[in-house]
């Protein structure tokens, strides 16, 4: 969806456009004129792009650093290459409020459960960008202790480099953008047809003496 | 390190404190290395550590593969006065990995000797709380042993991709 | 994923543990306080890698904490058996990854003492001045994490505009921000180019006083003070027995410095102090590592000054590669070359261990070789994990919050806890 913006003209002008949205409102703008009016001025698009767009321009990142590449994460959000300029300045800590999972760092196996977990912590609609070698394939480090993401989790762009210049972080972030702006059924679920598995939490042990603050028998209908 | 004769008296006193203790000493250049038996192991780090070195560096195992006594533990000694390091090792068979604990001694080794333990399966006795500490502790097999595989996935190029197994297969 | 229930399989209790909500299914007591165990898992907020902590608290005050380690091991000490020599610098520069030349120097050092190879003298003052840019490197990141998390989050944009520079200036003399592999066994990789002495001149004489603006930011700052004056000191003697060196045992009064004490590549050649601090507590962490800052450039100005001309790699050809011209002249260069790209360079059997100040301390590098073209084990000595198990001890007692500081002044570096 593109927002084409007028330039503003002079002050004459503004003041024309503002009589003109008032006549429009009252209703009193006859048909060439009205004509002329919603081409200029009224956006028309589904509901779906309208969100997606809006989806899009705001990420809110997870404060996901795990190892050298979580330094250059936070340097594209520095002051150099500001990620703000572009909306999406405002790492959340909760993976509840937050919906951009950047798995910034090489996976060891005794992480990735823990991933996982805050992955499926995450709501609907969220994305995932395995940022740097490590994550997407093994990286420098083809061993025994760490996993590549796409064994456990799905992920939606791979930016190379070890560590990728905050340039390249960047560009895998707007590919994520276009691809969103897109695609509106970005959610893995249908595309893996995968509907259905939503996260199961453990049941209490009988004999447990803590609290089970997902009350008897677990949680939610995911239960099954 | 040491010179020669800073090091005749390191091992002489080590000698008059326990007879059996020493092994051998290797010097090359720049380091000088102990090698003492496993039960003496306490005791030759309290000697060195009245004579001036008295911080322990680094606690690390190693796996002489295929030499035998395959596992060993190296110490590293600094004296601050003299600004001098000096090293001391032992070696242990595979089959019986058990040797004595320096942590309640010196208790900079207790991260070191846990993770001698997780890499290599050495047992020091008397560790206050031995456990996994880099792998999950639930993992079987200790990883840096010479002859643990590995691992990794298989690197795929055109000439193997399609034949190679893939973990969604 | 996670099962449905956990009790119809065989698992460990660490498992069990690892995927139950609660910690534990006892509750502890003290006399008749109840404690609890609060698990400040690999992610949260602060931004020190993944470090996992347990803390048990009565109220808010710390009555025990266990760090747990482990969710960043990538077997980096295995894969250095697998790879030549030279290969394996690479791999052992991402192991602590703030301080990449410094992981760097320590392997070199020790491959070099096993090949009892001679460092020309301009090699030995670039790694100094990398060296030292690297440290004012780690210690902007410590400084703008560690005051993001006191919530003085100015201090960490300042912090990382500098390092920008610093970046720039890696960047030009190796082609890459970090991880650079600019350090290679017998010297550097290549001589800097045209104009960056100029542009380390520049940054040397605007950094005092950049870091002069980031002590006014928090010097003053009542919070800050607060947060951070007699919180959770430690006596140097403590500090000792728990083997911790670098920054944490000079701000408890100790001004022990492997580069004054027993100095490597040069570092004899340069007059510089070394700043100690009084207390140990927190405030004097922080103050040391902004001295070291101002510290560092002293060094890289003389560094620069006094940059003597030569080679810049030994002139050993079997361990370092024949520059690219007689490649086309001599047929012994190009074996040379041949032979250390395919198979590597082969070190006499051995043991060795070299240990340089990092940023966080001693960094040590134990090396052994048995006479063939690949190591047969690396070990690095990382000081993270030694300085951590002083941790518990510093925080007893507490309260979270200074806790949280405190574990932000030890500054772990958890890649080189984990390895």
């Amino acid at each position: 969806m593109e927002v084409i913006r007028q330039k503003a003209s002079d002050a004459e002008e503004f003041r024309a456009q503002g009589l003109r949205a008032r006549d429009m409102l009252r209703g009193e703008l006859d048909d060439a004129d009205l004509d002329e009016f919603v081409q200029e001025r009224v956006l028309t698009t589904t509901l779906e792009k309208a969100s997606d767009w809006a989806r899009g321009n705001s990420f809110f990142p997870l404060t996901f650093g795990l190892a050298c590449c979580a330094i250059e994460m936070m340097t594209v959000a520095a002051s150099r290459l500001d990620i703000a300029r572009f909306g999406y300045e405002a790492f959340r800590a909760s993976p509840r409020q937050a919906d951009l999972l950047v798995l910034s760092g090489r996976i060891s196996i005794k992480m990735a459960p823990v991933i996982r977990r805050i992955y499926d912590q995450m709501l609907e609609p969220k994305y995932v960008i395995a940022m740097g070698a490590c994550s997407s394939s093994m990286g420098v480090f083809n061993n025994y202790a760490i996993v590549p993401a796409d064994k456990f989790m799905p992920v939606d762009v791979h930016v190379p480099g070890c560590p990728p210049r905050p340039e390249a972080l960047m560009h895998g972030i707007l590919e994520l953008r276009s691809m969103v702006h897109g695609d509106p059924t970005l959610g893995w679920r249908e595309r893996y047809e995968a509907e259905g598995t939503e996260e199961v939490y453990p049941l209490a042990p009988a004999d447990a003496t803590g609290v089970n603050v997902f009350g008897a028998g677990g949680t939610e209908a995911t239960n099954a | 390190m040491p010179d020669a004769a800073t090091l005749e008296r390191l091992v002489g006193e080590m000698k008059a404190s326990d007879a059996e203790s020493v092994i051998e000493t290797v010097e090359s250049p720049g380091r000088v290395a102990i090698e003492v038996k496993p039960e003496s192991i306490v005791g030759s780090l309290e000697v060195l550590r009245a004579a001036g070195y008295e911080f322990l560096a680094s606690v690390h195992g190693i796996d002489y593969y295929p030499n035998e006594p395959r596992l060993g533990v190296d110490y590293e000694l600094l004296s601050r006065e003299a600004c001098d390091r000096v090293a001391v090792t032992l070696r242990v068979s595979i089959e019986d990995p058990h040797l004595p604990s320096v942590t309640p001694a010196w208790p900079c080794a207790n991260n070191q000797e846990r993770e001698a333990y997780d890499m290599f399966g050495l047992i020091f006795d008397g560790h206050p709380d031995l456990r996994r500490i880099l792998m999950p502790e639930d993992y079987e097999g200790h990883p840096q042993r010479r002859d643990f595989p590995i691992g990794g996935e298989p690197v795929l190029f055109t000439h193997n991709e399609h034949s190679v197994p893939r973990w969604f297969e | 994923m996670s099962t449905v229930d956990p009790a119809a399989r065989e698992l460990s209790d660490y498992r069990k543990m690892e995927e139950s909500v609660t910690i534990s299914e006892t509750t502890e007591f003290e006399g008749d306080r109840e404690l609890l165990t609060l698990n400040l898992g690999p992610h949260h907020p602060a931004t020190h890698g993944v470090l996992r902590l347990l803390v048990t608290l009565d109220g808010e005050v710390i009555r025990r904490l266990q760090p747990i380690y482990g969710y960043l091991h990538t077997g980096i000490e295995k894969t250095a058996e697998q790879k030549s020599y030279w290969k394996v610098i690479p791999v052992v520069e991402r192991m602590d990854y703030v301080s990449y030349y410094f992981n760097a120097m320590a392997y070199c050092g020790a491959v070099e003492a096993l090949l009892e190879v001679e460092i020309p003298k301009r090699a030995q003052y670039l790694r100094v001045i990398h060296m030292e840019l690297n440290r004012i490197m780690s210690h902007l990141v410590f400084l703008g994490t560690s005051a993001l998390d006191l919530g003085a989050i100015s201090v960490w944009w300042y912090c990382f505009r500098e390092r920008e520079t610093l970046l720039d200036l890696f960047e030009m003399s190796s082609g890459q921000r970090m991880h650079t592999r600019y350090f290679q066994i017998g010297g550097v990789i290549e001589d800097i180019p045209e104009g960056w002495i100029e542009q380390v001149r520049k940054f040397c004489a605007i950094m005092p006083e950049r870091a002069d603006v980031y002590g006014d930011l928090l010097n003053k700052n009542e919070i800050f003070l607060q947060r951070q004056r007699d919180v959770c000191a430690l006596p140097a003697e403590t500090l000792r027995e728990f083997g911790v060196t670098g920054p944490l045992l000079r701000a408890a009064g100790d001004p022990w410095d492997l580069r004054k004490a027993m100095p490597y590549s040069s570092y004899e050649d340069f007059d510089f102090k070394i700043p100690v601090g009084t207390k140990g507590d927190n405030y004097d962490r922080y103050q040391v590592r902004l001295a070291e800052v101002k510290e560092s450039v002293k060094i890289i100005v003389q560094a620069l000054d006094n940059l003597p001309d030569g080679p810049t790699i030994t002139d050993d050809r079997k361990i370092a590669l024949p520059p690219r011209h007689e490649l086309a002249t001599s047929m012994e260069a190009l074996i040379h070359h041949f032979k250390l790209v395919t198979e590597g360079m082969r070190v006499p059997a051995g043991e060795a261990y070299f240990a340089i100040e990092g940023a966080r301390g001693e960094l040590g590098c134990f090396v052994r070789s048995d006479g063939s073209s690949k190591p047969a084990r690396v070990h690095m000595r990382d000081p993270s994990i030694v300085n951590m198990q002083a941790a518990p001890a510093a925080t007893e007692g507490w309260l979270i919050a200074d806790m949280l500081a405190t574990v932000a002044m030890f500054d772990p570096i958890i890649g080189g806890v984990d390895r």
